[in-house]
Order: C-alpha cells, then sequence, then structure tokens
C-alpha cells in the first residue's frame, strides 16, 4: 500500500469530502493562498475556490462564530484554529453556542461542524502553542472528541467526522504532521468511537492516543526487548465516544492498566479512564492503575524544562516496571 | 404591524404575571416599549429570511411568526414549547421561521446570524432573491470582541447581512454614557466603513423602511448594514431588577413615546382608524393570548428520560 504523510492523509480526507459534498466550506486563518501553516490545506484554495476555501482575518471568536451560524443553515464548516491553545479565544463559540445548540433547541437544528486545530508540545513553542485541551472538550456534553494518532487514521476519521451530525472537534498534533504510515486509496472510513488495538501483548495495558501513542509503542518495544515484558497497546483514537469495551476486554487478560497522556494529568482522561475502569471492571485489576501524564504545569521553551514536563517514553517504561514490580 | 405589537405586549404581560405567580422558571428579560423595532424590522424581512436576537428577544420572535402557543407553553416548560421545554424564555428556536435562536450571552448572536448571511450568499443565485440574515442585539453588545469580529468580515465579505441594534440606554443595568465613549453606536460600524443609520426606533414606519431599504441592498450583493435604533425599555432589566439607575419619572416620560401608543395615535389621527377598530384588535389579541394560555396550560410536562434526546450522549 502507498504510503503518506499525516499532513497528506488529512488533506486527501479533505479533499475527497468537499468533492464528494459540496456544503463543506474550509475557514480559518491562512488556509487559503498560504495552502495553512503546517501545510494541510494546500493546494485547495485553487481546487475548490474562494467561495469554499475562506481565508479569514485573525478573529477565533468570529470566524468560529459564524460557522455556527453556517452549520444551522445547511452548511457544513470545517473551521481551522491554527493552534489549539486559541480555542480559548472562542470558547463561547465551541461550548456554549456549538456544543449546544441542538439540545438547547429541543433538536430544532443541528450543527455538523468539524473543528480542526493542532496541539501539543515537542518543539519549544511555549507555554500558550503546545497545550492539549482534549480533557476540557471530553468534559463538556454535545461534543465528539477525535485524536489520530497514525496517517490512515488521519484520513478515516476526518471522512467520518465529516458526515456527523454533531459538532466534532477534530485534533491533530504538530509532531505527527510529518510522520508517514500506509494509507488506503479512496473510501476509507474509521468509525468513530472504536479504539484499535496497536500492538497484542498479555502483561498490562497501555491506553494512549493521538502523539503519545507512538511513545507507548515506543515504550513497549524497550519493555519486551530489555525486560520481557509484554505490553498490549490501545489506541482510544477518540475520548468522546470512549471505546471502554476494547479496554477491558484487554484488561481481562493482563489485568494491570497504565493509561498516557501528553496533557496534564489531573482531570485528565487517564482519570476518566481510571474510574470507569474501576466502575466497570474493579475486579480485573491486580494492581492500582498507572498514569504518566503532563505534570500540572505549564509547558516551557527551553528543551530540557520542556521534556520534563511532557511525559517521555521512558517515563511510561518507568511506570510499567513499577505497576509490575 | 400595529396588531403584531399589541400581540407582543400582552404575551409578555402575560409572561410577567405567570412569572409572579411562580409558574416561569429562571429569569424573565421582557421587551415592553421595544415592539416598535422588533415588528416594524421583521415585517420588513421574508419568512425564510434568517434571524437571532437576545434573550430580550420574544417581541422579535413574535414579529418574525412564532407559534404563539409553542412559545407560551416554552415559558411554561412544557413538552410542547418551541424547544420542547428545554431552552425555556433564552433560547426560542425556529427553522421554519428562519430563528437562529434568541441567545443567553449577549452579543452571541451576531456572528452566528453572519454565519447565516454567510450561507444565504453561498447560496445566493444572482437573481436579487437571495436570503438575508439580521441580527438583533443591544447597546450593551457592542462592548464585545465577536461584535467587531463579525462587522470587520461581515463588511470585508459583502455578506447579506442587517446588524439591527436596539439602543435603549442600558446595558443591563449600566447606563449608555457609562460604557461606550462614542455618542452614538452607530459611528462604531463607520469605522469599519459600513453603511450606518441612527433612527427612532419608536417609530416603527422608519424601521420598517430602513431594514426594507437595508434588505434590498442586502439582496442585491451590496453588503452589511448597520442600524441603531433608539428605543426604551418600560420594565427592569429583568422582573426583579430594583431598578436603581434610572428615575420613575424618566420611565414616565418613556411611556408617553412608546411604540403602541405613538402608533395608535398616528392611524388614529392620520389615517382615520376609528376606536371600535382598535378595540376589535385588542379582542382579536385576547382571543390569540386565552388560546395560547389554554394550550400552555394543558400541555404535558417534559419526561426525564427526554434529557437523552436531540442530543449525542
Amino acid at each position: 500500500m502507498r504510503e503518506l504523510t499525516y499532513t497528506q492523509a488529512l488533506r486527501e480526507a479533505l479533499t475527497e469530502e468537499m468533492e464528494r459534498d459540496t456544503n463543506i466550506i474550509l475557514m480559518g486563518e491562512d488556509i487559503g493562498s498560504y495552502g495553512g501553516v503546517f501545510r494541510v490545506t494546500e493546494g485547495l484554495l485553487a481546487k475548490f475556490g474562494p467561495r469554499r476555501v475562506k481565508d479569514t482575518p485573525i478573529s477565533e471568536a468570529g470566524f468560529v462564530g459564524m460557522a455556527v451560524g453556517m452549520a444551522m443553515t445547511g452548511k457544513r464548516p470545517v473551521p481551522e484554529l491554527m493552534f489549539m491553545d486559541f480555542a480559548l479565544v472562542c470558547a463561547d463559540q465551541i461550548w456554549n453556542q456549538a456544543a449546544k445548540m441542538r439540545s438547547m433547541s429541543g433538536g430544532r437544528v443541528k450543527v455538523p461542524l468539524v473543528l480542526r486545530a493542532q496541539q501539543g508540545g515537542g518543539r519549544g513553542n511555549g507555554a500558550q502553542h503546545s497545550q492539549s485541551f482534549e480533557a476540557m472538550f471530553t468534559h463538556m456534553p454535545g461534543m465528539k472528541v477525535v485524536l489520530p494518532s497514525t496517517p490512515a487514521d488521519a484520513k478515516g476519521l476526518l471522512k467520518s467526522a465529516l458526515r456527523q451530525d454533531d459538532p466534532v472537534m477534530f485534533i491533530e498534533h504538530k509532531l505527527l504532521y510529518n510522520t508517514r504510515g500506509e494509507v488506503p486509496d479512496g473510501e476509507h472510513l474509521v468509525p468513530l468511537g472504536k479504539a484499535d488495538v496497536k500492538r497484542a501483548g498479555t502483561d498490562l495495558t497501555i491506553v494512549a492516543y493521538s502523539r503519545q501513542l507512538l511513545l507507548a509503542l515506543e515504550a513497549a518495544e524497550v519493555l519486551q526487548k530489555e525486560h520481557n515484558i509484554s505490553a498490549e497497546v490501545i489506541d482510544l483514537r477518540s475520548t468522546v465516544p470512549m471505546d471502554m469495551d476494547t479496554i477491558i476486554t484487554s484488561l481481562k487478560k493482563t489485568h494491570r492498566l497504565l493509561v498516557t497522556h501528553e496533557s496534564h494529568a489531573s482531570c485528565g482522561v487517564g482519570a476518566e479512564i481510571a474510574m470507569r475502569v474501576m466502575e466497570q471492571a474493579f475486579d480485573e485489576l491486580d494492581a492500582p492503575i498507572a498514569r504518566v501524564a503532563g505534570l500540572d504545569l505549564p509547558i516551557h521553551s527551553a528543551k530540557a524544562l520542556e521534556e520534563t514536563v511532557l511525559p517521555q517514553a521512558g517515563a511510561i517504561v518507568a511506570g510499567a516496571l513499577k505497576l509490575l514490580k | 404591524m400595529y396588531e403584531r405589537m399589541c400581540l407582543c405586549r400582552a404575551f409578555e404581560e402575560t409572561c410577567i404575571q405567570f412569572y409572579m405567580e411562580k409558574m416561569i422558571r429562571g429569569s424573565l428579560h421582557p421587551s415592553i416599549g421595544q415592539e416598535g423595532t422588533a415588528v416594524g424590522a421583521c415585517f420588513a424581512l421574508r419568512q425564510d429570511d434568517y434571524m437571532t436576537c437576545t434573550y430580550r428577544g420574544h417581541s422579535a420572535c413574535i414579529a418574525k411568526g412564532i407559534d404563539i402557543n409553542a412559545a407560551l407553553a416554552e415559558m411554561l416548560n412544557k413538552r410542547t414549547g418551541v424547544s420542547k421545554g428545554k431552552g425555556g424564555s433564552m433560547h426560542w428556536t425556529d427553522p421554519t421561521i428562519g430563528l437562529l435562536g434568541e441567545n443567553a450571552i449577549v452579543g452571541a448572536g451576531v456572528p452566528i446570524a453572519a454565519g447565516g448571511a454567510f450561507s444565504a450568499q453561498l447560496d445566493d443565485k444572482g437573481d436579487g432573491n437571495g436570503r438575508v440574515a439580521l441580527t438583533f442585539f443591544g447597546d450593551g453588545a457592542v462592548n464585545q470582541g465577536v461584535f467587531h469580529e463579525t462587522l470587520n468580515m461581515a463588511q470585508l465579505w459583502k455578506l447579506p447581512l442587517i446588524l439591527l441594534c436596539e439602543n435603549n440606554l442600558y446595558a443591563e443595568m449600566t447606563l449608555l454614557k457609562d460604557s461606550n465613549p462614542l455618542n452614538t453606536v452607530a459611528d462604531r460600524a463607520k469605522g469599519y466603513n459600513m453603511r450606518a443609520v441612527t433612527i427612532d426606533g419608536n417609530d416603527i414606519e422608519a424601521v420598517y423602511n430602513i431594514v426594507s431599504e437595508a434588505a434590498a441592498r442586502a439582496r442585491a450583493g451590496e453588503g452589511p448594514t448597520f442600524i441603531e435604533a433608539m428605543t426604551y425599555r418600560l420594565t427592569g432589566h429583568m422582573i426583579g431588577d430594583s431598578e436603581t439607575y434610572r428615575t420613575k419619572e424618566e420611565v414616565a416620560e418613556a411611556r408617553k413615546r412608546e411604540p403602541i401608543v405613538r402608533t395608535r395615535e398616528l392611524l388614529a389621527t392620520q389615517h382615520g382608524v376609528k376606536d371600535a377598530e382598535f378595540d376589535a384588535i385588542s379582542a382579536r389579541v385576547k382571543t390569540q393570548i386565552d388560546a395560547a394560555i389554554k394550550f400552555a396550560k394543558d400541555s404535558p410536562e417534559p419526561q426525564p428520560s427526554e434529557v437523552f434526546e436531540d442530543v449525542w450522549a
């Protein structure tokens, strides 16, 4: 199968879906003539024209608010936030408007909107360009929250997201854009809410998503080679819907669980998974659940500081060893 | 238009009575005194034109043509309400009349209407017959960031949008002069090179004429218009407002200029409408309101299981 980068896979998903559905409208800062700062929308202005690929002023609240109105009037807008950190600039439009409109109106309107943004650290971008917000979106009802970790999933999940009738937070990672992988041609749909077992194992289950999945796989390799520990690695793929069945099925085999994410530990997705396991499968646990997550601190620019705050593969290995002691 | 204003007034007076009787939950923000802008503007629109308004939007929604049975049922949180009892007073939404929602966040309806205008522009066949979007907001909203962001994009992209500021001189409890250094709200729109006018919002003919003209411009592809309609709310910000920020004399003076009184005088003196005709209008309004009250009171409450409906959960 041919290989694509994560960026190319996203672009292919947008292109195919825009060809299929003329109501899909892209909007955002520098996405048109410049092609997007991460090049995802490169060439789409030329292909689809300025009515469907709309460069906007630097007005996140304004254009995401407009996207809500467009979604309520028959369009399928895909606003792009250049950095996830800017979601706080349009928090009202995401949380008070997009996420609630359908329910609050008693189902009189729907808001089929896909908000694309990239998040995460690792590039020394500092505290206002490195954050990960999936836990906040997961907390708030009314939206789906999707975080692809591979090029194939980037395509398949984005195509599925573009067919939902509810708002979707589609969360990319800045360090994944140049990763490569096999991507199926044409109609490749990955259903939302179905986790993926990336590596089979018997001694413990590691749950991760987005770029942290790559670190979890790296850690699993080290655990196998250096410690003869067999880790099963699950890519959660979306935090809403959250596929607990796949996690619990794995847990019934391994009886030990480690959750890992780049975002801050407190009240994070890991905490939610741990609580759900407590509620749904406590008897399967042979040890307390382990968490390897970002420290509850701002993410600083200097490499040594950033790598202290963000959980590295070594921390996953250490967490697994402690869990199995 | 006169009859519709009377219907708005009677509806809100009914709501106030029900609120005092504790039949309405939450807050109630009447638009009594502002019916002229609501009715004058909406009568200049088509039913399929988009509209957003604020939590003080009951008159605007009734003017746009909302079913008052369903509206009153919504006030009582009944299953038959506009939003199945889920929205209450501040979230009436009805796409069948182009209503993209009241909104409980000050200024938030402005970009949503602009999104409707953007959809209308994309759907426009260039025959001068496209939809337009109108957004009602107050003088408080012009200090919100999204207001400015939307004006900028609306003018930049020549969106078919009508921005109608109901300037009632008070942003909740704060006087206009204490929240805005400009003499008129319309001056803000001029900063975006947008056509902006200030009119007497209690003059229903003036409102109707300017919105008609703005809608024609928008349908012709000539872009947005900003209308500052000077009006006055005769009740507090919400029921229970102590109104310490203004005098009883000021309110009494405003009652002389309010739109229903003025329009009745105009109809009687300029158009020869007789008392009997006004009485007939009052009787028709009362019949409609009585029917709405019966409908709302007789309607069932939502069941707890309905929280799981109309939402992804």
